[in-house]
């Protein structure tokens, strides 16, 4: 099969074998396409799923962007088992190898230096929630007898939200001062919304944290301890990521997540 | 490079992140390449609303922080209008009710009360809304 060729991540060559039976997207398993010393992890795929039109409309189908999603991503996660990638958006396609060797010619130095920044790292995932029932249970009163009543109501939730979300602020501020301090770099996201992450409670801190393995295994202690510390508060951890939050450069358009937030 | 040969076990709901963390870094996060075959991620139409969808913008965090209350779904959604169209209907019904006893007792005055209200009919939902308690 010719096709084309999707590329999930450049990295350095392989210390060791990518795992056995990993499958990419399109079902082709990935191949290491060497140039110049740096590998590009690449998969063929059909012209009739990945040409612009084609693709374009799949895109728009949840489903089928769920699928190509979740095979991308365990690729990274196969590649972060054994190396530092340099992970690349979804769907990021080339007509043949040729194009795929221009594009990491073009981009040497650039890999180069964000690989030498990442080298050894991987990126933990950190989101506090407000748990639902917390604000459930303000929300519980009677029906208001008059417009008073209503406005009186109105008023002491407010008060009630503003001090959940005002303790809110202060544990995801202390904790991410907190796991911060013990990372090489930080990153906030803005929070995810509830409904779509199917997570329960309001999202309000939603953080990523660049970890040297040699210390993951401490940070994520430190976090597990900070589990159920604070009632009303749920904390979530995700990882090890390949580096997604850290790869943009300084100054390029992906790094303007970085500050103050949550 | 050397790896560490101890890593800590993955976590995540059943060995796996949930779908919004992963479609958070596979399509927003990650380097930026003009493939071959060019699609602006943002150009789709699903995409754009689903990523608006899983991240809320940092403003309207912020918007949250302020004004969390009125953020929420079960005050802003149909039930909240309905609770004040009600209490709109119920304070119109009231006030109906005072001038006629006023109407009782001192018909000149209350004439001019009722044509004042009249020409305000239209605002008084907002009027209510509006009262601070």
């Amino acid at each position: 099969m010719t096709g084309l060729r999707y590329v999930y991540a450049v990295c350095h060559p392989l210390g060791a074998p990518l795992q056995a039976a990993l499958s990419g997207v399109a079902g082709d398993p990935p191949r290491l396409l060497t140039h110049r010393g740096l590998i590009a992890v690449v998969s063929h795929v059909p012209e009739r799923d990945f040409a612009e039109e084609p693709l374009r409309r799949h895109l728009e189908d949840l489903d089928w962007l769920t699928a190509t999603a979740r095979a991308h991503q365990q690729v990274i996660d196969a590649l972060t088992a054994v190396t530092t990638p340099l992970p690349l958006r979804l769907a990021t396609v080339f007509r043949d190898d040729s194009g795929v060797r221009v594009m990491m010619e073009e981009r040497e130095d650039d890999f180069r230096r964000v690989l030498d920044r990442l080298a050894g790292r991987v990126e933990w995932g950190v989101k506090v929630y407000v748990e639902a029932e917390a604000q459930e249970s303000e929300r519980a009163v009677s029906k208001p007898a008059s417009g008073r009543d209503y406005l009186m109501q109105r008023r002491s939730r407010a008060r009630a939200h503003e001090d959940a979300w005002q303790r809110a602020e202060r544990f995801a501020g202390s904790l991410h001062a907190q796991l911060s301090a013990h990372a090489d770099d930080a990153r906030l996201h803005p929070p995810q919304n509830s409904a779509l992450a199917e997570a329960s409670g309001q999202n309000v801190l939603n953080a990523a944290y660049l970890v040297p393995r040699a210390e993951s295994e401490e940070f994520v202690e430190m976090v597990d301890r900070t589990k159920g510390q604070e009632p009303g508060m749920r904390v979530e951890l995700t990882g090890p990521w390949a580096a997604y939050s850290f790869v943009e450069s300084a100054g390029e358009p992906g790094a303007v997540e970085t500050g103050e937030g949550a | 490079m050397s790896m560490p040969s101890r890593m800590p076990e993955p976590y995540g709901q059943g060995g796996g992140a949930n779908l919004a963390d992963i479609l958070e870094r596979v399509l927003d996060k990650g380097i930026v390449i003009a493939g071959d075959i060019r699609i602006n991620l943002l150009d789709i139409e699903l995409l754009t609303i689903k990523l608006r969808l899983i991240v809320a913008s940092v403003d309207k965090a912020k918007e949250m922080g302020i004004d969390w209350w009125e953020d929420d779904p079960a005050l802003s959604s149909g039930a909240r209008r309905n609770e004040l169209a009600r209490e709109n209907a119920e304070l119109r019904e009231r006030l109906a009710r005072l001038e006629e006893l006023e109407l009782g007792r001192a018909p000149e005055e209350s004439r001019v009360l009722k044509e004042g209200r009249a020409s305000k009919d239209g605002s008084a939902p907002k009027d209510v809304r509006e009262e601070s308690p």
